[in-house]
């Protein structure tokens, strides 16, 4: 049995090649978007299959049009698995070095984070063909790592006992894996918005623009705007379980279940946007691009609730450990 | 609400025109009740929560608002009143939500009514041709309609009523060819707007219990020196708060006493200090004379007393500090609570001793591991009690406690008093002061724990309704409402037509499996025939 400190350095080694193997599955992304850049004039819209009575099979992702762009796409998949496997053992490794669950400070919060957006991710790709999301997938995961190792670093160690309840394991993973998922629908809502901008440009008798050779890698605006819409259905009751489990947290640990501590006033705050993004998406009048803006909103709040209020404003959620 | 069920909606197609004051009432109630009016609401209580959570807020932490106030002199009034220290108390925060629950009671009682009335309804009729639906499945046997129709049509209803649709089966019509036809329409996913209509009162039930826990909850807090206690009576407490209808009288009378405070503490490393475990051992009992029982209250690990519990909050070192006077009579003796400063326990507190003449003020720094840095001057650089000290400086004159002004317990109020001297102690150090007017000595060192004890009774409904609304949320987000028509009808040569069609009121939600699975057994009691 390895020491703790050698399985903590092991953890430190493991998420390096982690983000090695992220960087180069972002630059096999990178390339497969890009084959066949300028080759636009060229494609021809898909002609309409839908005749014969059947259904437009929904959702089903057009697979990236050229031969070299599936390529590298595939090779970006296959990086993307390996780093997203080395992340986990990374992450188990920190664990068992701390004897204890591997989620305590910002850094554990953050490497399980972008491990919760691959994994979202991958978890889609294996129903979906999803290599075009790819790029746009590894950027926050790489970033997120990026601030955790640098920023964020702190080295392994037990917890405060606040932090001994199971409820750790509940509350934290529930939020880290709903954060994961606002993540990657975030993401597609982006590219939902580009896409949809460009459609319009179009409509208009305009040109494509700059990112116009997106059109033709990734899926329709319809279609980006429903995936983005069903991460985020299938994803909203475990966030509002995230928040229930951490109210009967506070009530065993603080003697109440909600006292509008700044973690929880921006939870209620995220949770109050991405309810009105679902009744926004059944409103008319509010569908499409304004509810996309509420969605990304939501993800702000999110992402605030975070950064912000773990390293700017001092409350009871204070468990950053960084500096 | 959250549905996109816009041919449930309760709003009117056409905006009403107000007449008189009550189409005014009217028109209120239901731009109110709709949708965007309840958006708007939403992002407004969003927005609201915001100040909330960067302005200090009285309820948690009152004297960060008063030194907020001290601060900005001339900001500080005016965000006070307009509530910017009690967000989540102030009139427009409560307009804001009170709104919106109306808005969604007035969404969520026509939509109660609509859905049972739908739940006892049969699944709409078939479509003339169903296959002309998108998605629409057609195709000919060639055993005659009155034969195989009938066949076709139960089969169709066992199989679906085997996968829980909801279904209606109409008989071939008395009509002859080429108009006879016969349907089975089916409907499933009605969960969906009872997931939805449940979450969406589960959220009202919540208000209930969350209103239930502020009017009959309360909640206090105390300083428990070791080998002390307490009896749950609104004058034992330093702080207390209770809801409007709270019998403060009558609270239930238990009483606890803390036979020991027991930490441990990382020592070394980069997390030197951090603390490992806690616990306060109590001795309690419901009611003076009652049994006594022991349990040890840690962080996360409350003790209950009946429906109230008792929290560990805090803790921190409380001295004891024995005074004499010039004729050796002891004016003095306690333990003092110190408030901790910083992280290692560097900590502050004053002692109070009016039985001299002229009065005598103690003024203190515990430090549980004393070190006298030279710049800092001394400091605690760990917070377990290894090498304590105290330092004193003392002080003469008029304490003010007759002035009639309510006086802090942990500062002297200096106005009328003068700075004798000052000492160093450590424990079982003694120091006669300069004065001859008596001794102080540091006789030990005890530990004191803050502890919160709280009743909620509104909290179970609170936390069934939450759950409750997830489970609602869960059904209404997953699943999807569904329609599905089998017709039967005459060729026009001889056979049978069969048409299948299904769809689907929630967008872009795929039915085609469903569809793929019906058609293929219908097809095994109805093969197609290639003409």
């Amino acid at each position: 049995m390895p020491s703790d400190a050698t399985l903590a350095q092991l953890s430190n080694i493991l998420v390096y090649a982690s983000m090695t193997a992220f960087t180069v599955a972002m630059i096999a992304f990178a390339v497969s978007l890009a084959a066949g850049r300028g080759k636009v004039a060229e494609v021809v819209a898909e002609p309409a299959l839908v005749g014969g009575g059947q259904a437009p099979a929904p959702l089903q992702m057009p697979a990236p049009l050229l031969a070299s762009g599936r390529r590298s796409g595939n090779v970006g998949m296959s990086l993307y698995w390996l780093a997203t496997t080395f992340l986990a053992l990374g992450i188990a490794a920190r664990g068992l070095s701390a004897h204890r669950l591997p989620w305590g400070n910002m850094y554990e919060f953050s490497c399980a984070a972008a491990f919760a957006v691959s994994l979202v991710f991958l978890v889609i790709s294996l129903r979906r063909d999803v290599r075009w999301l790819g790029i746009f997938v590894v950027l926050p995961v790489l970033l997120t790592l990026g601030l955790a190792v640098t920023v964020l670093y702190s080295t392994s160690g037990p917890l405060v006992p606040e932090l001994h309840s199971y409820w750790l394991g509940i509350h934290v993973t529930a939020a880290i894996l709903s954060g994961g998922s606002f993540c990657v629908s975030g993401v597609v809502t982006i590219l939902y918005l580009a896409i949809e901008r460009i459609d319009r440009r179009v409509a208009a008798g305009l040109t494509p623009g700059r990112l116009g050779f997106l059109v033709p890698k990734v899926p329709t605006a319809d279609r980006l705007d429903t995936l983005g819409y069903r991460i985020i259905a299938f994803m909203f009751p475990l966030w509002t379980f995230a928040v229930i489990a951490g109210a009967i947290w506070a009530e065993s640990a603080w003697g109440r279940y909600w006292g509008w501590d700044p973690k929880e006033t921006w939870a209620f705050i995220t949770w109050v946007i991405y309810a009105g993004y679902l009744h926004a998406r059944a409103t008319i009048g509010w569908r499409g691009r304004r509810a996309a803006y509420i969605s990304l909103l939501g993800f702000a709040a999110f992402i605030f609730n975070y950064y912000g209020v773990n390293l700017f404003v001092t409350g009871l959620h204070s468990f950053a450990g960084v500096g | 609400m959250s549905d996109p069920g816009a041919d449930l909606s309760t709003a009117p197609a056409t905006p009403v025109v107000p007449i008189g004051f009550r189409g005014w009432l009217r028109w209120m109630w239901r731009a109110l009740t709709s949708m965007r009016v309840a958006l708007v609401l939403l992002f407004l209580l969003a927005l609201a929560s915001i100040p909330g959570s960067l302005f200090p807020q009285r309820g948690s932490k009152p004297t960060e608002v008063n030194a907020y106030l001290a601060a900005h002199p001339k900001l500080g009034p005016l965000l006070d009143r307009i509530g910017f220290f009690n967000v989540f108390g102030s009139a427009w925060f409560a307009a804001i939500y009170l709104l919106l629950f109306i808005s969604l009671a007035g969404c969520v009682i026509p939509r109660t009514r609509l859905h049972l009335r739908a739940l006892r309804a049969r699944p709409p009729i078939a479509p003339a041709h169903p296959a002309r639906l998108p998605g629409g499945i057609a195709w000919v046997s060639s055993l005659p309609l009155a034969e195989l129709g009938p066949q076709v049509l139960v089969a169709a209803a066992d199989t679906l009523r085997a996968k829980r649709w909801r279904t209606d089966h109409v008989e071939l019509n008395s009509e002859v060819a080429p108009k006879a036809s016969g349907f089975v329409s089916a409907e499933k996913g009605y969960a969906r707007e009872t997931g939805n209509l449940l979450f969406h009162v589960a959220l009202l039930v919540l208000l209930v219990g969350i209103g239930i826990g502020s009017a009959f909850g309360w909640k206090g807090q105390v300083i428990v020196k070791e080998g002390g206690g307490f009896a749950n009576t609104v004058t034992q407490y330093d702080t207390f708060t209770a809801g409007r209808l709270v019998n403060q009288s009558n609270l239930p009378p238990f009483t606890v006493h803390l036979d020991a405070f027991d930490i441990t503490y990382q020592a070394g490393g980069p997390q030197n200090g951090e603390p490992l475990y806690f616990a306060a051992h109590v001795t309690s009992s419901s009611a003076p004379g009652a049994s006594a029982t022991s349990a040890a209250i840690t962080a996360n690990h409350p003790l209950g007393i009946g429906t109230a519990r008792v929290y560990l909050i805090g803790h921190g070192y409380a001295p004891h500090v024995v005074v004499h006077d010039r004729q050796g009579k002891v004016v003095f003796d306690d333990l003092v609570v110190f408030l901790p400063q910083d992280g290692n326990f560097t900590s502050q507190g004053v002692a109070k001793i009016p039985d001299m003449t002229p009065q005598l003020g103690l003024q203190g720094i515990f430090l549980p591991t004393a070190v006298v840095d030279p710049v800092r001057g001394p400091i605690s650089v760990f917070p377990a009690a290894q090498d304590p000290a105290l330092f004193l400086s003392a002080w003469r004159g008029d304490l003010g406690l007759n002035s009639g002004v309510p006086q802090s317990v942990y500062r002297l109020d200096m106005t009328h008093l003068s700075r004798i001297s000052i000492k160093a102690l450590r424990p079982g150090d003694t120091w006669t002061l300069p004065d001859g007017s008596g001794t102080v000595t540091f006789a030990g060192v005890a530990q004191y724990a803050t502890l919160s004890v709280a009743d909620d009774p509104g909290k179970g409904i609170a936390l069934a309704s939450a759950l409750t609304a997830v489970v609602g949320l869960m059904l209404s987000l997953s699943v999807r409402r569904r329609r599905l028509w089998v017709r039967v009808s005459n060729s026009g040569s001889g056979g049978t037509l069969i048409e299948v069609a299904g769809l689907t009121r929630a967008d872009s939600t795929d039915i085609s499996a469903e569809l793929a699975s019906l058609v293929e057994g219908l097809r095994g009691v109805a093969p197609e025939t290639k003409e």
